[in-house]
């Protein structure tokens, strides 16, 4: 199961954890307590194909639309649709539960690129 | 309170950003369009300008209006105005702070409310500008939700309305918009089935048509959604009391112009823009939505919610730049219908329903011949024997303003004028009409 410890990083934010070629991503603890209080998820179709980097989801706070990045290229295979009906599940449980949506990465090699928790956590103290 | 930055306050900034003075942020306009010489003449003093309007104001000649066309004269009670008119009404700015604008924000919450019982609609926005700019968003919002790129619309559109809809979406990439023609006044369902090919987004249709005949809507929806497309209506709200609602025939976007609730014509403006949706597409709503909540001592209260969606939050990824909305006529709108309740709003739909009916009917057994045959409202077009242009003008010079020039519109229809007959007319004023168009 993914935690902060064992996930990778991209510098905006987003967490990801490889596991059988699936990369789960969700937002960091440090992204959920910046964004606020989420009302709302626009996650992203199952079947998209994501290049590493673009958009693919939308969280909706009350003062703040922020955009989610995808970590690594693939396509969308699986969604959590519990944060549709609780969408405070990402603010409660960023890490754990509130993940957002999983990709069949298509290029390994980018998920080894990503940050690792002390680089991220650097990247924070800037 | 105005507080003005200081000469101080203006040079620190200058200062920081690196510009000499304010002049030079302005560079990129063309130096004649900059202070150009406007040559205004010297000003009147109040009582001279008094007298300068009174005098413009004594060359009206009050006719008996028959024109519709998208903006009808209906009777408004003295107590809409009275009301709305007040003060705290009328000069109240947007109500972005909700501490210092519960008033604005519960009338705002009161006329959605109003709206979505009218329309059997879901989710009703704050309002637009008119009903031309709600239609356009509408089309727009169809296109967000299901990513086609193609947009329909019924011939039977208001001509502006079309304009509007070109307008607003010819800067949007790989759209493109088609129109379907009409059959003997209304929306040639054949061609329509033909044209809802997979890559339609949505189709917007009116109903009234412009040309004031009721259109098949339930078998509308019925294809649009077959062809799994969104159907866009464009609704007469005082027609609503006596017909299937937007809800009813499953509209997803259903929208109208808002004038006709409350709201005088003043020379064609300002409109009053109604959105409505379904609740799954209440966050491709553009513009302003109230909502009630509770403040922290679990008071109810009133404020503007979805804020997320508007482009000062959501900038160039936004639903729509429009983040305004028509405050004050909505709420001309809302006192409107809160004063004529349901039994009232549905009188006034049936004095319309009849007495053009009536008026059709004079018209007929003078020999006179309506250009289409199926159901009307309170608009509907004659056929005359001579252009619409010059029988307008001869009725003028009797006290009437006959109706809208459909040759305006389309030349095949030069000699057709579109009548209008709201609940403001007698029996008087339809004799004199019929009285009026004899021989034409």
């Amino acid at each position: 199961m993914h935690n902060a410890e064992n996930s990778k990083y991209a510098k905006t934010h987003e967490w990801a954890y490889l596991e059988n070629g699936v990369v789960t991503v969700g937002i960091s603890e440090y992204a959920q307590q910046e964004i606020g209080d989420i009302v709302f998820v626009d996650l992203p179709k199952t079947g998209t194909q994501v290049t590493a980097g673009q958009n693919c989801c939308v969280i909706e706070s009350v003062k703040s639309a922020s955009e989610i990045y995808a970590p690594v290229s693939g396509e969308i295979v699986e969604v959590n649709e519990a944060v549709n009906a609780d969408p405070a599940l990402v603010n409660r449980a960023a890490h754990g539960d509130g993940w957002l949506f999983k990709i069949k990465a298509s290029k390994p090699e980018e998920y080894e690129a990503l940050l690792d928790l002390k680089a991220y956590k650097e990247t924070l103290d800037k | 309170m105005f507080t003005p930055h200081t000469e101080e306050d203006k040079k620190i900034m200058l200062q920081k950003i690196g510009a000499a003075n304010v002049r030079e942020l302005l560079n990129q306009i063309p130096a004649d369009l900059l202070y150009p010489q406007l040559h205004l003449p010297v000003a009147l003093t109040e009582q001279a300008l008094t007298r300068h309007m009174q005098m413009l104001a004594a060359k009206n000649k009050p006719l008996a209006n028959f024109i519709g066309a998208g903006c009808e004269e209906h009777f408004i009670p003295a107590a809409v105005n009275a009301l709305s008119g007040r003060g705290e009404f009328l000069t109240a700015y947007t109500p972005y702070q909700a501490e210092a604008s519960q008033g604005t924000l519960q009338t705002i919450y009161e006329f959605q409310s109003c709206i979505c019982a009218l329309f059997d609609m879901d989710v009703c926005s704050a309002s637009h500008y008119d009903g031309a700019t709600a239609m356009a968003e509408a089309a727009a919002a169809c296109l967000r939700v299901n990513n086609r790129c193609k947009i329909l619309y019924s011939a039977g559109l208001h001509p502006h309305y079309k304009e509007v809809l070109k307008t607003y979406l010819k800067h949007t990439a790989g759209v493109q918009l088609e129109e379907v023609t009409l059959t003997n006044g209304t929306v040639d369902l054949a061609a329509l089935e033909k044209q809802l090919t997979p890559d339609v987004s949505g189709f917007v249709v009116a109903g009234p048509n412009f040309l004031g005949q009721l259109e098949p809507l339930e078998d509308i929806a019925e294809l649009v959604h077959k062809a799994g497309a969104l159907l866009v209506s464009v609704a007469k709200p005082l027609a609503l009391p006596l017909l299937h609602t937007p809800g009813q025939y499953g509209a997803d976007f259903a929208v109208a112009e808002g004038q006709p609730l409350g709201n005088s014509m003043s020379f064609g403006g300002p409109g009053l823009g109604i959105f409505t949706c379904k609740k799954e597409f209440v966050r491709q709503v553009p513009g302003r939505i109230a909502g009630m909540a509770k403040d922290k001592n679990g008071k109810r209260s009133f404020v503007l919610t979805l804020q997320a969606r508007e482009q000062h939050i959501r900038r160039e990824r936004a639903a729509s730049n429009i983040c305004s909305n028509q405050a004050l006529c909505a709420l001309n709108a809302v006192i409107y219908m809160t004063l004529l309740g349901p039994e009232g709003l549905r009188e006034v739909a049936e004095l319309n329903l009849e007495k053009a009916h009536r008026l059709a009917d004079l018209l007929k057994a003078d020999g006179h011949k309506l250009k289409f045959d199926g159901y009307f409202f309170n608009e509907f077009v004659v056929e005359l024997n001579a252009p619409a242009k010059q029988v307008i003008k001869k009725l003028a010079k009797k006290g009437i303003a006959a109706g809208y020039d459909l040759g305006e519109a389309s030349k095949e229809l030069k000699n057709c004028l579109l009548v209008c007959v709201t609940e403001t007319k007698t029996e008087a004023d339809l004799q004199d009409y019929v009285n009026a168009l004899r021989g034409f």
